[in-house]
């Protein structure tokens, strides 16, 4: 390993959370060996690249780009630069732009690549790398026989760790970018206006079918309200109509790991636990006290949600003051 | 049109899933193995091209396991033919994407649709390493789909909101859940899809990029501290999310 290349992702004005976790995987990586480790930004304003330095970033490549998000351009110019870095190990994050870049860029560098990582080690020189298999039923350790590695790691599961080294030294790169680099381009983003969204979200209080019906889902977002998260929906709350598939967490649905996960009425089916079981804290309420939910909590209370959720959110608003 | 769906064979998302003796491989006895699910999203919406275009679609996969089953779901479900391409043993990642844009580089096909992810190793990874073997275009995770002629406009899913991105043919579609509602083959449709063709390909011969070193089981370190619903319980557990788990 000499160089590690990571892909920072700018939004609004800073990076993703997600892009400081993978510097300090980066660092962790590098401490037992000399690599040296570079951060790139394709667009963005330079004003958010200090903040990366509080993360122990010292290098910065940055690239313009005019136009809208292309998963093609953005390969093209990602590869670009690790070649001319010589970077051996590329880092991304695990959501949307991660997984569609990611692997394009891997087939560019003829790399081998390990998707959605949750760990990421050295043993005996080589990066072993362990990832969720079978909607999280198991875990596998795998390793890279080729000379560039490239990983996309889970967000929320690595822990950016402040290590502030100033601001990075920036270099900027012109790519050799031609229209032809641009053959699927974004024309239009839509967002969920002023709502949280559950891949993002550190506490998310999530539903499911016990509610009985969508009215009831206030007492979702009352207590997701009180602890300041995202509102979550399980396959079928989101197949009955009652929530967007935006909220839908699980195989299907978006796969979170956040601080807190609240689940309200939700047995645990596998495909659920599959979008969740990463979370760091559990809190499980359910009637059924053999619902395999309870199996993957930390905390749970057995019992009548619509009792329940009241009496908590009111006694979670009082500890928060 | 000329249309490509490629598919894989996976363990049923409900199958419990044990080590096997390798400590490599999960165990497959008693393992059922279904169509995956995500690819069946990307086989209707190419039946469904093609009912509206006209053209055929072709069914594709890789595997080491006999993979007639999936296929001949595939083709029940209104694909026209099949390719087979037998490995010699579990193939990664890599070699799946090389052998797929080795057998259909001349082909010629549109469009080429996968679903988002296979539920066995949840990688999301084949179609964009197609697409750039290939050196077609892409688009992950595909909600809405529109072709008119050889302009298509994908809506794809990303953190909080959607996006909208224009390409043209040939390029590669991977499927999300709600770009359609797949159909159920009836009966005759089962019948004569046992009479459509498939082809057998012989594996195209690359190392795998990714080795698994081991494979285990989840270790629980759960808390596991299940209450009641008294008051008392409650306060209990809202005391333990604020002072021991400091998550709130």
């Amino acid at each position: 390993m000499k160089k590690i290349l990571v892909y920072l992702e700018p939004q609004n004005n800073s990076f993703k959370r997600v892009s400081n976790e993978l510097i300090t995987a980066a660092n962790n990586l590098a401490q037992s060996s000399s690599a040296e480790i570079v951060g790139l930004c394709i667009g963005g304003n330079s004003s958010i690249y200090p903040s990366a330095g509080q993360f122990g970033l010292k290098k910065l490549v940055s690239v313009e780009f005019s136009g809208a998000y292309s998963s093609t351009a953005y390969a093209e110019i990602v590869s670009q630069v690790a070649k001319a870095e010589s970077a051996d190990v590329l880092l991304f994050a695990s959501n949307a732009t991660g997984m569609e870049i990611a692997p394009r860029i891997s087939a560019k560098l003829d790399a081998g690549y390990v998707a959605d990582c949750v760990g990421l080690e050295i043993v005996d020189g080589n990066i072993v790398a362990t990832k969720p298999v079978y909607a999280g039923k198991a875990l596998i350790k795998t390793k890279i026989n080729k000379s560039t590695k490239v990983f996309s790691l889970r967000p929320n599961v690595f822990t950016a760790v402040k290590n502030d080294v100033g601001s990075p030294e920036v270099t900027n790169f012109s790519a050799n970018i031609s229209d032809n680099d641009k053959k699927a381009s974004v024309t239009n983003v839509s967002t969920n206006a002023g709502k949280l969204d559950v891949s993002e979200a550190d506490i998310i209080v999530s539903g499911g079918r016990g509610f009985k019906e969508a009215g009831n889902f206030a007492m979702v977002e009352n207590l997701a309200a009180a602890l300041g998260g995202a509102v979550g929906a399980s396959r079928a709350v989101v197949d009955a109509g009652w929530r967007p598939h935006a909220e839908q967490v699980g195989q299907t649905g978006k796969t979170v790991s956040p601080n807190l996960y609240v689940a309200a009425a939700i047995s645990g089916a596998v495909q659920h636990l599959a979008g969740m079981s990463s979370s760091k804290v559990i809190l499980a309420i359910n009637k059924d006290k053999d619902a395999p939910i309870f199996k993957v909590a930390d905390y749970g209370i057995v019992g009548d949600v619509f009792e329940i959720m009241p009496k908590l959110t009111e006694k979670i608003k009082a500890v928060k003051g | 049109m000329n249309l490509l769906v490629c598919v894989s064979r996976v363990p049923d998302t409900a199958t419990k899933i044990f080590v096997g003796p390798d400590g490599k491989t999960i165990d497959s006895k008693g393992v059922k193995y279904i169509l995956n699910p995500y690819d069946e999203f990307a086989l209707e919406e190419a039946i469904r091209l093609k009912e509206k275009n006209g053209g055929e679609v072709t069914a594709l996969t890789v595997s080491a396991d006999d993979a007639t089953d999936i296929l001949r779901n595939a083709l029940a479900m209104g694909a026209d033919s099949a390719i087979f391409i037998k490995a010699p043993a579990e193939p990664d990642s890599y070699q799946v994407a090389h052998n797929i844009a080795n057998s259909v580089k001349d082909k010629n096909f549109d469009l080429i649709f996968f679903g988002r992810q296979s539920v066995d190793f949840d990688s999301f990874q084949i179609p964009s390493m197609v697409a750039e073997l290939l050196n077609i275009p892409s688009v992950s995770v595909v909600s809405k789909l529109e072709v008119n002629g050889s302009k298509v406009i994908a809506e794809r899913d990303i953190e909080g909101g959607k996006e909208t991105v224009e390409l043209s043919t040939p390029c590669a579609i991977s499927a999300q859940k709600g770009l359609n509602e797949p159909r159920y083959p009836k009966l005759p449709d089962i019948m004569k899809a046992k009479k459509k063709p498939i082809e057998e390909v012989a594996f195209f011969q690359v190392d795998a990029a990714v080795e698994v070193i081991s494979i285990a089981l989840p270790v629980n370190k759960r808390v596991g501290k299940i209450l009641g619903d008294s008051d008392s319980d409650i306060n209990e557990i809202v005391r333990s999310l604020h002072e021991d788990a400091k998550v709130i």
